[in-house]
């Protein structure tokens, strides 16, 4: 939109994935003279608020610098090499499918500084807290922003340790068996995937994911796709996570602290169908086409399962937790990502990345409000929230009720809100699947899926009802504090992102739309 | 006169020459280690600390002299008669190993200089011990005929028998260098058994002309060559601590003294595998169909029992740091061996990941022995629960050993760690063996959680109240150590490429 020089862009991309590096180590060293604030404490937390401000302003500089005329370009391209002998490089770039993700986490990282200025949950020293949450800032951002197939392995693992210590360390009750249980299990898909990506650049001789997207699975035969599929396609789906690798995620939800969740659900996730869409579609499009169907078949039983499990958690007398009920929707939500992604159609593709995008604007709102209720009760129990008539948040804390009804609604798909345009057109795209693809099953994947919205409608109406109405005047006697300035602050922006998309998709679609159809289309068009 | 003149010329001289500056590093080794034991002999009380530094100082000169070595193309003690048949070689592998093994005595002496004296360990004999085992282990990957092959690992090994039972007047040490000694004299045993058999098919010691004359091997004597040829190995595969060879490892570790424990899991992995390298790719190859499934099973086996081995240590047992580490060695030996396997597959260039592997490995095992060495000071009991809190007592050594946990778990920050990894996945991808990359994966993953653990008890709350004992101050030579490493692995993680071009390439000359 706006003029910036190339090599601008090419210091911009590199300073986002540099920044929060140094950034995490400043944050260990004393602070310098001038800058020590009130406290110790105040000044690292300051720090990070200060640090992921300048990154998402880097982050929105990107976006307007970047030529809007020519999504599926890589733009901002930096190509260096590092380690001759592995042949990799530091190949950085940014296209219309990259960019929101970038934007985004940015953008929650932000946000999640900013909360935790204010809110710093029960933990050992913030100076670690800033450090490691700025180590996992630099690790997701790169994962979008790398095109080398080591390179992005390398970012994939860089998030594990400080996630791990993030939930081991900040996190509330039983959160070791949470912390091992997530970084265990996400370890064993990802060195899975090292060894797809590597039997990929061993076959094809190169690690550069523009040469191989280009190439479009030509070099590669088929059995070694299927091989390759299978490996990278398992370290992804357990990241993503797919029904039935996605056992670790409700532990480590419930268990990490809110900016945890927030994090997990609104960034870590999207690493995951990210590959499917950079990696898998363009490099390995034979094998893919062979997996679809199956990929497909998860992913709505992932839907299916997600919705039933939260329906079971949100009736009375299952002492459902109110985290736990938000990361089973995730594994709903992301099982439509999935789907689209399964299609293989520019359409079923283009709401994949509409809905991850979505998802994490609207469950990292969800999983903010959620923490913050649990901060306010002392627990998330939905029974012992709701009593006998309901937590009556409506009227004990009005502002906090509407704000909670809006995510709710958001995220069950309401049309003129963010969650409606990417999952209607996952399940278009798996309406006219792929030439190819058998017709019948992903007709029935959409029936499927379709019903998977209405039991989405179902499970968060029935939340909507315990927690936001009620008798304010029955149940325990106890003031519930209303929206805070600095929740509002953090909440807002998601709040009218959500509603942007809602209203203006073609702002997203524009973007992806063209990169995708290059993509598909074996990087031709 | 005339025809005796004649005969002259047509008779190659049967002197060899000699090239002074290729042997220099394995020389000034031996020299210095001989002076050493002499000078004990002369030297006062009070004046016994300067033997150590005079033999830190040799590793130092020793180290050095591998710097004009470094284009790899010199060799020497050829046959006269075939002067393509020499039995010592300094090509870029034999520099890379020498470089491995001395940089790593240096350490440590490093080490031992306050062991020595703190636990009153003879000087004179500990220096000249360790002196001549690294000589011998750096003899070693030069030597290019089985006979030199054999002198040089028994060389390499017998003092360090010795050092093992270092510790007067403790019965765990001497128990543990008998082990040692019993199970490694056993396995050499078999292995000059195995050689015998080889040279009585080929008759010849000279590697490359054993590799030659293997190619065709009448069909009556080709039991007699496979036999040979398996039992070479065993022994080789005893020195890297490979399943079934491994039982030595634990105690012998737990009962040496710190330094040499770190020794022997660097150092002397080191003479195994690239006696290992050796045998199996210079001289075997006609018979990669044998040693090639059995290094590939021997690597599936090693590294899974020596990983469950290590997560089964628990934190408050006396002992379990130094268990772990050593079973956790023994774990990543069996990495070590799975380049090797997959040179039977492919080509022998695939021992570079191997090296590759090895220089990182030892750079952060040595560093976390040298944190350990620096624990053990205050916390004799060298239990895992001992290190609880460390980053409260000491930030750099908790810090640097977090570091080095990481790197041999192979996760970022540890770059390092995870790019040594890759290239020993991806040889094995290479040459087709999956099954050996998917059980390698899993056992990335057990092995995640036994490093893990003690990183995460490095930044817990101490127990009890913080300042409560008072803190001793480092002795120079041990921070100095650290310091050395934790700067190796952080440089090597921002530019891996300096140690992994070596798994790229040929280092052979031959």
């Amino acid at each position: 939109m706006i003029d910036i020089s190339p090599s601008v862009m090419q210091f911009l991309l590199a300073f986002l994935v540099a920044a929060p590096l140094l950034g995490a180590v400043a944050a260990l060293l004393p602070a310098p003279p001038g800058l020590k604030g009130r406290s110790p404490e105040q000044a690292v937390l300051r720090h990070g608020v200060t640090v992921t401000g300048v990154i998402l302003a880097a982050a929105i500089a990107l976006a307007l610098g970047f030529d809007h005329d020519a999504p599926a370009r890589f733009q901002a391209t930096t190509d260096i090499s590092w380690i001759p002998a592995l042949d990799v490089r530091i190949h950085l770039g940014v296209d219309g499918i990259s960019l929101p993700l970038l934007v985004m986490t940015a953008l929650l990282f932000f946000l999640c500084a900013l909360y935790s200025y204010f809110k710093l949950p029960a933990g050992p020293s913030p100076k670690a807290f800033v450090a490691l949450l700025l180590v996992l800032e630099s690790g997701t951002l790169a994962t979008f922003a790398v095109l080398d197939l080591l390179l992005f392995f390398l970012a994939f693992e860089m998030v594990l340790i400080p996630m791990y210590f993030l939930i081991a360390r900040w996190g509330g009750a039983q959160r070791q068996a949470a912390a091992w249980k997530f970084i265990l299990y996400t370890l064993l898909g990802s060195v899975v995937m090292l060894l797809g990506l590597l039997l990929i650049g061993v076959t094809a001789d190169t690690f550069d994911m523009v040469a191989l997207a280009t190439d479009n699975g030509r070099e590669l035969s088929r059995t070694t796709q299927l091989l390759a599929v299978l490996a990278i396609g398992l370290g992804l789906a357990v990241k993503t996570p797919m029904w039935p690798l996605h056992t670790w995620l409700p532990d480590a939800h419930t268990a990490a602290p809110t900016v945890g969740s927030v994090l997990l659900a609104g960034v870590l996730l999207k690493m995951g169908t990210y590959g499917f869409v950079r990696i898998l579609l363009p490099v390995t499009p034979d094998g893919m086409a062979a997996f679809a169907p199956y990929l497909g078949a998860f992913a709505v039983v992932g839907i299916v399962y997600g919705s039933l499990a939260c329906l079971a958690l949100a009736r009375k007398g299952n002492k459902g937790d109110l985290k736990r009920l938000i990361a089973y929707s995730s594994v709903g939500h992301m099982g439509f990502v999935l789907l689209g992604i399964a299609s293989m159609t520019p359409t079923g593709v283009n709401g994949a990345l509409f809905a991850n995008i979505a998802h994490g604007l609207i469950t990292g709102l969800l999983f903010f409000l959620v923490g913050a209720l649990k901060d306010r009760y002392g627990t998330a129990d939905l029974d012992t929230l709701a009593g006998a008539t309901g937590a009556a948040l409506y009227g004990r804390a009005p502002r906090f009720g509407a704000l909670l009804a809006f995510a709710a609604v958001a995220s069950l798909g309401l049309p003129g809100l963010a969650g409606f345009w990417g999952e209607m057109l996952a399940l278009f795209g798996a309406f006219d699947p792929a030439e190819g693809l058998s017709r019948p099953a992903f007709l029935t994947y959409t029936a499927v899926g379709a019903l998977g919205t209405l039991l989405t409608a179902a499970y968060l109406l029935v939340v909507v009802r315990r927690v936001c109405m009620g008798d304010p005047k029955a149940g325990p006697e106890l003031t519930v504090a209303d929206v805070h300035r600095y929740e509002f602050a953090a909440w807002t922006p998601l709040v009218a992102l959500t509603v942007l998309a809602g209203l203006w998709p073609a702002l997203l679609l524009g973007l992806t739309d063209p990169a995708v159809q290059q993509l598909l289309a074996g990087g031709t068009s | 006169m005339t025809a005796l003149t004649v005969l002259a010329a047509d008779t190659p001289s049967l002197v060899q020459s000699v090239d002074w500056l290729a042997i220099a590093p394995v020389v000034i080794t031996a020299v210095v280690g001989l002076a050493v034991l002499v000078a004990d002999l002369f030297v006062a009380e009070r004046h016994k600390p300067a033997l150590g530094w005079i033999s830190v100082a040799g590793l130092a000169a020793a180290t050095a002299t591998l710097l004009p070595l470094r284009a790899g193309d010199r060799s020497t003690f050829c046959l006269t008669a075939d002067p393509e048949a020499c039995s010592y070689v300094a090509d870029g592998f034999t520099v890379v190993v020498q470089f491995l093994v001395l940089a790593g005595a240096l350490l440590t002496a490093l080490l031992s200089v306050t062991a020595v004296r703190d636990t009153r360990m003879p000087a004179g004999e500990y220096w000249f011990l360790l002196l001549s085992s690294a000589a011998g282990a750096a003899l070693l990957p030069a030597s290019r005929d089985l006979a030199t092959l054999i002198v040089a690992l028994e060389v390499a090994s017998l003092p360090a028998f010795a050092l093992v039972g270092m510790r007067r007047g403790d019965r765990l040490s001497s128990e543990a260098a008998l082990k040692f000694f019993l199970s490694s004299v056993t396995a050499t045993a078999v292995s000059l058994m195995g050689v015998s058999f080889v040279y009585a098919v080929t008759g010849s010691l000279h590697l490359t002309q054993v590799a030659d004359r293997l190619e065709d091997v009448p069909g009556q004597l080709d039991t007699l060559a496979m036999a040979g040829v398996a039992l070479t190995l065993v022994g080789f595969a005893f020195k890297t601590a490979a399943v079934p060879f491994h039982f030595w490892v634990p105690d012998t570790y737990v009962g040496a003294p710190l330094p040499i424990a770190g020794y022997l899991s660097v150092i002397g992995k080191a003479v195994g595998f690239t006696g290992l390298i050796l045998v199996t790719v210079i001289a075997f190859p006609a018979y990669s169909q044998v040693w090639g499934p059995a290094v590939a099973v021997l690597a599936a086996l090693t590294m899974t029992l020596g990983n469950a081995a290590a997560v089964r240590q628990s934190a408050d047992r006396p002992n379990s740091a130094v268990r772990l580490l050593a079973w956790s060695s023994v774990g990543q030996a069996g990495y070590l061996l799975v380049p090797i396997a997959a040179a039977a597959y492919t080509e022998r260039d695939q021992i570079g990941s191997t090296l590759a592997y090895a220089l990182m490995y030892a750079a952060v095992n040595l560093g976390a022995f040298a944190v350990a060495a620096l624990v053990a000071r205050t916390k004799p009991l060298h239990r895992i629960g001992d290190y609880r809190g460390l980053y409260a007592e000491r930030p750099l050594a908790a810090l640097s050993l977090a570091f080095f946990l990481l790197c041999l778990a192979g996760l970022p920050p540890g770059i390092i760690g995870l790019f040594a990894k890759v290239t020993v996945f991806q040889s094995a991808v290479d040459a087709g063996l999956g099954w050996l990359a998917v059980l390698m994966a899993i056992n990335v993953v057990i092995a995640l959680y036994y490093y893990l653990r003690w990183t995460a008890l490095l930044f817990r709350a101490p127990e009890g109240a913080p300042g409560a004992q008072a803190r001793t101050k480092a002795p120079w030579p041990v921070a100095a150590a650290i310091v050395a490493t934790a700067i190796t692995a952080v440089v090597l993680s921002g530019a891996p490429q300096l140690v992994l071009r070596v798994a790229s390439g040929s280092l052979f000359t031959q």
